[in-house]
């Protein structure tokens, strides 16, 4: 056997640990969207999916034909392959016949099935050498395909062979395809997932489409019939003779074409009143207020929500976001009355939340130890241990305030892929919708507040009211979040809004955190008991809600982490410490959100992002079912 | 008329003593125009042009005035051709570039674009813009100024650039490096214009090609850019524009045959715009373009040959108009019968191309679909560019032997030729003349039948054409003809070309045609009975002829064809007597027997040979008279030779004396 030398073992692994990275690295970016988990690709021939004559080695990469035994027997039967090859050539008309029966030839398959998601596949075979005859098949073939034959000649199986440069489509006639190949050729073979064809390649030229109509599930395949044929395959291992990549870059502009220039074949108009639905739902649902107003004004459509239920969330959301946890929770108590009591896992959350930020020292309740706010005399100093009436409360909900609600990820992938299946039921809590007399109150607080930002807005901006659009923009990209900024995140433009609403008091505070040494609930000592106190009621919750509800191994892990940020002497650089970043403020914000507008039976999720969440969910769908253009069709690519 | 009621109105405000009024009218009239080609006829009849022409030409107007006007000329030149041709009629060129010299910025850019509309006129003459020396400089500096100023100007270069000199002109003038930067732009259309500059300033043009390939924009070589702009996701027109760039490079010789941006980007790009899905017209251009590329090497047609199927792809150039787009859509019947012609003549031209070289790729094309039946139908087209590009394809299928014996046989295609020689332009005569060459090489079974069909006598005529092509091909035709002919071909030859013409063509100037007359002669010299009769009747002008070629200032291929028909005259019984009363032959070649070209000393060496040779009559007289002459020192001079075949030859020379 032609195996690697012992003495070059040390060095052969060296190459290969930089070859598999290589690999990795060239079919991340050749295939961005199979998930190797689910179906992974092919990186090498199968040792078990082969036929006994051929034989591997180099990492199951190089192929080369072993036969069957003595030479005498071989010599025997060359003669019956020559006669048979003659027969396969001119005599075959009948689709049985014992031409393609062919009593030397023999296959391997690759590991794994081409996957659908590749959109585009391509791999290439070297022949390093001809062998004797060069009766070599390069091709596709699908599970369970004889093995004792080369690619092509059976159903589901497809070949180009050397020999006379024919193309062998599930039969044992070829049809004239392309040149012949032979020794130091190299050939590609391109399976294209979106209308199931297939081209091959030599020495980087393009022969022309091969097959069409293929199946699923094709494995790469080779087949070899005389001794002495060796041929290496490259799965990725080493960049390819022909550019597949300008190929796809060319299926990636048509499809995107496609989409682009997809026909709207509807009403005049309705298209576009569904889109400004679209936005003026967004940015209702985030409370973007002032913006979503306009909207409605220049494109002449009406809000559902009304104004004042609006700027109640608005003025919520905006708490949770600048860290003012308690402050948030009195006001939805007051707004929406029975809310978090039905909820006891949000109340969970955001009191665990609340604990953070107390950390960090910016919730009122120890804020109002350290800094004069304006805000906190608003704020409602009662205890926070109040404990929450349990109504009818839903069992269903254990466990689902931790996990990150879609709409705030939707956007960044990933996170958000289960979310639609996994909690069908979220939307079954039957609390009253209770618009609050309380709420009146707020309204007005609320909206100088927000005309107050906007002033400032437009004192700075010189802008007329119709371009609070950009003005917002503007305050998004500006970068005081440090790291949010390549994020499209609902809430991130909103911590500024307030940073610049109350700048006296929380602007100050924040400003302080970047460049003086942060300490714990602000380095005051009241606060600092506070806060152990508060961290008492809430274990006293965590037991309560044991004790009533049976455990929950999420408000466990929760409160853990939150907890642990007092082990450390500089909590916000310690393991945990990620807690502490404004950031997280957001999953929490966007699940209190969602549960107010579930409240009110307004939808918990914008139609913008239920769309999105649908249109990456279809793809991943659309992988499944073998469709390749999702390669091609990345939301992301749509999103700028 | 009521139109031109209406339009007379506009034509009037635009001498309101009223500037203002005159600019409303202007800006009016620029509204009423656009789209409309009738109200643009009307005004051009109705005498605005001048009116506008002057109101842009004064200082006084103002800038926005001048400028709506420009705008207004401009959309008068978007209209029909004669519209155009009023316009460059009323001088519109000279007084737009005097505009260019104006400093406001938006007024120059209305020139511009006026200009532009006009020079892509087919109907405007491109010298125009080359009459003033200062033109060209003062459009590389306008270059800078905006977006807008770089894509009229490209859009004027390549289309005014139609020649060499035109070519040469822009070059001197820094175009390569005013451009090049331009290629980067931000925007598309300056881009698309400043590439399809180069496409035509590097077209057969090896300065501009040899600077290109060493131009760097933004640190990368040209031919990268050109490169990255033939990438599968831009635009088509982007992509076959700058293939063409690299092909112009690489026929230019700036580009190697076998580099990788040739072989493995511009060769495929060309291919894939052949492809079904490409719109007609990027056809006809991707494989004209390709034909071009491949024309002279043969490792190119080879790649090609194989690539996506090309060979095949090309037979669907022959399905337009097809039987479905008839019925479906009027509309569509009449774009594809607008492109049919352009299609065929461009399949043609790279089946050409394509089987130029390659036997196996010419049997490929044979074996396409109806392929013969195409080119003879194709030989009879009305359109003389489908002709010609018919010609050449089977002018090049023509080289294959095997070809001319079964498929050209098949076909009979020597009719449709024969027919398309009796009347046809030049260049179709030029390549259908050549063809027919091949047509009449000694093995193929079309000679029979083009002699009957009276071939003779037209290639006769062809000897007498101005153009030393034609005369080539028409003595060619006939030296190939003569070849092993038996012996009444060989007399008809010689009656109907007659012997003045035949020495006419022995001082032709052009060389080939000398070597292709000498061939003749020496074809009709050849086999015993044939010498006597032919040196019996025309013995004497035929020594004459030989003694003066001898004697002339020419090359060794031509001395030595001379040599070879002497030495066939010496083969004739009676003939050699015309050589050995010759004294002064005699001592040419004894000269060129000791000459320093091996090739000329065997042939002299050949010549003596056959005069002594020991079986003829009077054999025993001849080599005694040569002896005298010394010739036989010589020949045992050449015993010695280091070349074996000349040694070979004097030894059997030798060998006659011995006996």
């Amino acid at each position: 056997m032609a195996e690697l030398g012992a003495g070059s073992l040390h060095g052969g692994e060296l190459a290969f640990n930089y070859q598999e990275r290589e690999l990795n690295e060239r079919l991340k970016r050749l295939y961005p969207a199979v998930n190797e988990e689910e179906t992974p690709l092919p990186r090498s021939w199968s040792p078990k999916d082969k036929y006994s004559y051929i034989g591997l080695s180099q990492n199951n990469l190089r192929v080369h034909y072993k036969g069957h035994g003595a030479g005498l027997c071989r010599l025997a039967s060359k003669v019956i392959r020559v006669a048979s090859k003659v027969i396969m050539c001119f005599v075959f008309s009948d689709h049985a016949g014992h031409g393609k029966n062919h009593k030397d030839a023999a296959s391997v398959r690759a590991t794994h099935p081409i996957p659908a998601a590749c959109g585009i596949y391509y791999f290439e075979v070297k022949i390093v050498s001809k062998g004797r005859d060069g009766y070599m098949g390069i091709g596709l073939s699908a599970q369970g395909v004889n093995m004792n034959r080369l690619p092509g000649w059976d159903k589901h199986s497809y070949g180009y062979h050397g020999d006379d440069g024919h193309s062998f489509c599930s039969s044992g006639t070829g049809q004239p395809y392309g040149p012949t190949f032979t020794t130091g050729d190299v050939i590609g073979c391109c399976v294209n997932l979106i209308n199931n064809t297939c081209f091959y390649t030599k020495n980087g030229h393009s022969l022309g489409i091969a097959f069409t109509d293929l199946p699923p599930n094709l494995y790469p395949t080779v087949g070899l019939q005389t001794p002495g044929e060796i041929v290496d395959a490259n799965f990725g291992q080493q960049p390819f003779v022909f550019d597949i990549e300008d190929y796809m870059s060319e299926w990636r502009a048509k499809i995107q074409g496609i989409i682009e220039r997809f026909p709207i074949a509807e009403r005049l108009g309705e298209w576009q009143s569904v889109l400004q639905n679209m936005v003026s739902s967004y940015l209702v649902h985030h409370g973007y207020c002032a913006t979503a107003t306009s909207f409605a004004r220049a494109t002449e459509t009406t809000i559902q929500e009304e104004q004042t239920s609006i700027k109640n969330r608005q003025r919520i959301q905006k708490l949770v976001l600048a860290g003012r946890v308690g402050e948030a929770i009195e006001a939805t108590q007051q707004l929406y009355p029975g809310l978090l009591e039905h909820n006891p896992n949000l109340l969970f959350m955001l009191k665990c939340r609340q604990f953070v930020e107390m950390v960090n020292g910016t919730d009122s309740e120890v804020r109002c130890f350290t800094t004069r706010s304006p805000k906190s005399q608003d704020s409602y100093p009662g205890s926070p241990s109040m404990s929450p009436r349990h109504g009818a409360s839903n069992p269903h909900l254990h466990g689902t305030g931790a996990d990150s609600p879609t709409c705030s990820n939707g956007v960044s992938s990933g996170k958000n892929k289960q979310s639609h299946n996994k909690f069908p039921g979220l939307s079954s809590s039957s609390s009253s919708s209770s618009s609050s007399p309380s709420s009146a109150n707020y309204s007005e607080s609320n909206s100088t507040d927000s005309t107050k930002s906007q002033q400032h807005s437009s004192t700075s901006n010189q802008e007329t009211s119709d371009s609070e659009m950009e003005i917002e923009a503007e305050h998004y990209s500006n970068g005081v979040l440090e790291n949010s900024s390549t994020r499209i995140m609902n809430g991130t433009y909103k911590h500024e809004e307030i940073l610049q609403a109350d700048d006296s008091s929380l602007g100050n505070g924040l400003a302080e955190e970047g460049c003086t040494p942060r300490l714990l609930c602000g380095g005051n000592q009241a606060a600092t008991e506070r806060m152990i106190q508060f961290g008492r009621e809430l274990q006293g919750l965590n037991e309560q809600l044991c004790r009533e509800y049976g455990k929950n191994a999420t408000h466990k892990q929760m409160l853990q982490d939150a907890f642990s940020l007092l082990a450390y002497s500089d909590p916000w650089n310690c393991p945990v410490g990620q807690q502490l970043d404004p950031m997280q403020r957001e999953s929490v914000c966007a699940t209190l959100n969602s549960a107010i507008l579930e409240s009110q039976n307004l939808p918990k999720q914008p139609p913008l992002m239920l769309a999105l969440g649908q249109a990456t969910e279809c793809l991943q769908l659309m992988a499944r079912v073998r469709s390749g253009s999702c390669s091609f069709a990345r939301v992301d690519s749509f999103l700028h | 008329m009521e139109v031109t009621a209406s339009s007379r109105h506009y034509v009037d405000r635009l001498f309101d003593p009223d500037p203002q009024k005159v600019l409303l009218g202007v800006i009016d009239m620029k509204n009423a125009v656009i789209g409309n080609n009738k109200q643009k006829a009307n005004l051009i009849v109705l005498g605005a042009v001048p009116r506008l022409l002057y109101l842009l030409q004064q200082d006084s107007s103002g800038a926005e005035l001048r400028t709506e006007c420009a705008v207004v000329l401009g959309s008068l030149a978007m209209g029909t051709e004669n519209n155009v041709k009023s316009l460059v009629d009323c001088h519109i060129i000279p007084a737009l570039l005097q505009g260019l010299l104006s400093q406001d910025l938006k007024f120059i850019e209305a020139c511009l674009r006026c200009l532009r509309t006009v020079f892509i006129s087919t109907v405007t003459p491109v010298q125009l813009l080359y009459t003033d020396a200062a033109v060209i400089p003062h459009l590389m500096s306008l270059l800078s100024r905006s977006r807008r100023t770089q894509e009229y100007i490209c859009q004027i270069f390549s289309h005014c650039c139609k020649t060499p000199d035109h070519q040469t002109i822009l070059y001197n003038h820094g175009a390569i490096q005013n451009i090049a930067h331009l290629l980067i732009s931000f925007s598309y259309k300056v881009q698309m214009q400043a590439l399809k500059c180069f496409s035509v300033l590097a077209y057969e043009n090896p300065q501009v090609s040899m600077t290109l390939v060493n131009v760097l924009v933004d640190g990368e070589l040209l031919s990268q850019v050109f490169v990255r702009m033939m990438q599968r996701d831009k635009p088509i027109e982007m992509q076959l524009t700058a293939a063409k760039c690299l092909t112009y490079m690489c026929r230019a010789g700036a580009i190697r045959t076998d580099d990788n941006c040739i072989v493995l980007k511009t060769l495929p790009c060309l291919v894939r715009m052949c492809s079904k899905e490409r719109l007609l017209e990027e056809r006809v251009d991707g494989a004209e373009t390709l034909a071009y590329l491949i024309e002279p090497d043969v490792e190119l047609q080879r790649i090609a040959s194989i690539t996506d199927h090309l060979i095949a792809m090309l037979a669907d150039y022959f399905k337009y108009p097809s039987s479905v787009s008839a019925i479906t859509d009027i509309k569509r019947l009449d774009h594809d019968l607008k492109h049919a012609h352009e299609l065929r003549q461009a399949a043609f031209k790279l089946y050409a191309s394509l089987g130029a070289n390659d036997e196996d790729i010419r049997k490929k094309i044979i074996e396409t679909e109806n392929m013969m039946d195409r080119i003879v139908s194709g030989l009879s087209e009305s359109s003389i560019k489908v002709r010609l590009a018919a010609v050449r394809c089977l002018h090049s299928l023509s080289r294959s032997v095997q070809q001319l014996r079964t498929s050209f046989q098949d076909h009979a295609v020597w009719k449709p030729l024969m027919k398309l020689l009796q009347n046809a332009p030049e260049e179709v005569l030029v390549m259908a003349s050549s063809t027919l060459c091949n047509l009449l090489l000694e093995f193929s079974p079309s000679k029979e039948p083009i002699l009957e069909s009276g071939a003779i006598d037209l290639l006769c005529s062809l000897t007498q054409s101005e153009s030393p092509a034609l005369r080539v091909n028409g003595i060619w035709a006939l030296m190939n003809m003569a070849f092993q002919a038996e012996q009444k071909i060989k007399m008809d030859i010689l009656r109907a070309l007659s012997t003045e013409q035949l020495f006419r063509l022995l001082s032709d100037p052009d060389v080939n045609v000398l070597m292709k007359t000498l061939g003749l002669l020496r074809n009709l010299l050849s086999t015993r009975p044939h010498i006597n009769q032919i040196m019996s009747s025309h013995g004497k002008q035929i020594m004459q002829a030989v003694t003066l070629i001898l004697e002339g200032e020419h090359n060794i291929e031509v001395k030595e064809q001379t040599l070879c028909i002497l030495a066939n005259i010496a083969d004739g019984t009676t003939a050699k007597d015309l050589i050995m009363i010759n004294d002064d032959i005699l001592q040419k070649i004894k000269y060129y027997m000791g000459h320093s070209n091996v090739k000329l000393q065997l042939a002299a060496t050949f010549c003596i040979s056959n005069l002594i040779w020991n079986e003829e009559d009077g054999s025993q007289e001849r080599q005694d008279r040569l002896r005298e002459m010394g010739f036989v020192d010589i020949l045992h001079k050449l015993t010695q030779s280091a070349d074996p075949s000349l040694c070979d030859r004097a030894k059997t020379a030798m060998q006659q004396y011995l006996a």
